[in-house]
């Protein structure tokens, strides 16, 4: 890709160039959701050519990763993909389970794919908001905003933080549900589907959306596999793509629901497929209300996962199994894996590698964010700087997730 | 060499075309990792992707064995998938993980950029974090770190801390 800031102002032969005017979007930019920095060449209004420059957010996550035990790398997971910091976890103790070789009770089975599509729903929640503010639809914003609030409310009743859960852990959840959490999943049950359906009387078949969203910042099915989109963006170009139906993890297997496709692949089909997506995620947490299992909700494996509290202050080999784990951490056989999970952007893939000793040896984040923003240069080609923004929304990309 | 156990996989057999590509392979937890010697690795995706169909490269990274040598692993995630439709599965699905080994010396492989312009991003971050030059990479720069960054932040021999600090020590 050519130095875009340092191009030069006549051919070889002499003739002036079109002049094009270089200007930044970003890195402080209320459209860009993050620090992101898109170099623009214009030409008047039109996109002659785009380039995304990342790494604002880069903390070294995987780095830091390498330093710490196998459970103390569950809360940085959860700052990976902020908008989605369930997701994340699952992905991450699915891994260490699969290196572990450890079987989780069907209970923390249900209540994980529970709580992930409520991380789903939160997460493309936020998306509709910001997007709609984007291309101009403000109250959107407030109304997403709302529901996000009963949701932030139910994450603290099971994990104590509003977003920063790190509820899943190796083996299981890291407490039992709370007392009332049937109570208050059965209300989200109840209201939600009603507001998605006024989200949708807002915008769906809103003139003024359609025209700013319809045929703007399309992508063909072959680019986008080619350049490494996954998620909704995908299934918008019309592939039925879904990890938890192709490649079934924590017992997605025994749910129903089904996996919404478009095939316009612009941004109208992106917000449709989204929105009914919110809708299965709606269906499978009503699924998972009345199916739960009874059962424990962590792995009942010594050395390994902490033992009850109770047993801890009466036993002494459990006690000192407590204190093993919580100083130097347990072991885990050497070897490496890959585990994809489906989080609300994409392809969610967490490359494990073990030497065998308390300490992850290196952990790689497939983030899906970071494939699709590579998306972001041919797609923006030829569009007009206002319709960048709603493509640039569509991707429902976060910082966090692109440079980790 | 590829264990006799190996052998009845259909990427092993279809991989017997490029002769000695494939130095060493396994299945471990339900998972084909094959090593492949770094000078066939484009051959090798393209044989890949051709015949095999796999149209996606999930990801390109590396790990760090300092200090055995060949200290850089560059590794490989390919995913093949339907290009169209896809209502029940099952569906094509197949994952492939590929190694290189690359020594630390002066690491250096060829771009797969070629195959799938998704590993653009990717290589420039092990570039960026590992210090493994990619040949004929459209444009190998820092993504992640400042672009007058010194140092690969991700070997194993650059501290957790990093070398600056913003604040003057004691």
């Amino acid at each position: 890709m050519s130095d875009v800031l340092t191009s030069p102002e006549t051919t070889e032969s002499g003739t002036p160039k079109r002049r094009t005017m270089t200007l930044n979007m970003g890195p402080q930019h209320p459209s860009t959701h993050g620090v992101l920095r898109v170099l623009l060449e214009l030409d008047g209004e039109i996109i002659d050519k785009a380039e995304a420059d990342i790494g604002f957010l880069h903390t070294g996550i995987e780095k830091e990763c390498e330093v710490k035990t196998w459970q103390q790398v569950v809360p940085l997971t959860d700052r990976v993909d902020y908008l989605a910091n369930l997701s994340n976890n699952l992905a991450y103790v699915l891994a260490v389970e699969k290196l572990l070789g450890l079987e989780v009770p069907p209970k923390a089975q249900f209540i994980r794919v529970m709580l992930t599509e409520l991380t789903r729903i939160s997460s493309h929640i936020v998306w509709l908001g910001t997007h709609a503010l984007d291309i101009g639809a403000m109250s959107m914003f407030m109304y997403c905003f709302r529901e996000r609030e009963t949701l932030l409310k139910l994450f603290e009743m099971f994990s104590g933080q509003r977003m920063m859960t790190s509820y899943f852990r190796i083996g299981g959840l890291a407490l039992e549900p709370p007392r009332g959490w049937e109570k208050a999943v059965g209300n989200i049950v109840q209201e939600f589907p009603g507001r998605i359906d006024e989200y949708e009387g807002l915008l769906t078949a809103n003139p003024i959306w359609m025209n700013r969203t319809k045929g703007v910042g399309f992508m063909s099915l072959e680019d986008l596999l080619d350049w490494g989109a996954t998620g909704p963006m995908i299934r918008a170009a019309g592939l039925a793509w879904d990890i938890r139906k192709q490649e079934p993890y924590s017992s997605y297997e025994k749910f129903q629901f089904e996996v919404p496709t478009r095939t316009a692949s612009d941004v109208f089909a992106r917000y449709e497929v989204r929105v009914a997506e919110m809708r299965e995620s709606l269906k499978i947490v009503e699924q998972a209300l009345k199916g739960m299992p009874e059962g424990r909700h962590v792995a009942d494996v010594q050395g390994v996962i902490l033992p009850d509290r109770e047993k801890m202050k009466t036993q002494m080999e459990a006690l000192i199994y407590h204190f093993k784990i919580v100083t130097e951490g347990f072991r885990v056989p050497a070897g490496e894996v890959y585990v994809a999970v489906e989080s609300p952007r994409g392809e969610l893939g967490y490359y494990v590698v073990s030497d065998g000793t308390t300490k992850p040896y290196r952990v790689h984040m497939r983030t899906p964010s970071f494939g699709n923003l590579q998306t972001l240069a041919p797609m923006l080609q030829g569009q007009l700087i206002a319709d960048s923004i709603a493509a640039l929304g569509s991707m429902d990309f976060v910082l966090g997730d692109t440079d980790r | 060499m590829v264990p006799d156990t190996l052998k009845e996989i259909r990427v092993v057999q279809a991989l017997e075309a490029l002769p000695s590509a494939v130095v060493a392979g396994k299945v471990d937890r339900n998972e084909l990792t094959l090593e492949i010697e770094p000078a066939r690795i484009v051959e090798v995706c393209r044989l890949l992707k051709d015949t095999l169909q796999f149209n996606r490269l999930s990801a390109v990274t590396c790990v760090d064995w300092y200090p055995t040598e060949p200290r850089f692993e560059v590794i490989y995630h390919l995913h093949a998938i339907p290009s169209a439709g896809v209502q029940q599965p099952p569906a094509r699905n197949e994952r492939l993980r590929l190694k290189c080994k690359v020594s630390g010396e002066k690491p250096e492989i060829d771009s797969v950029y070629g195959v799938w312009r998704s590993a653009d991003w990717y290589e420039r971050e092990v570039f960026d974090l590992f210090g493994v030059v990619f040949r004929n990479h459209p444009g190998l720069k820092r993504i992640l770190m400042p672009d007058d960054w010194e140092g690969h932040p991700l070997r194993k021999d650059y501290p957790v801390h990093g070398y600056k600090y913003s604040y003057p020590q004691e």
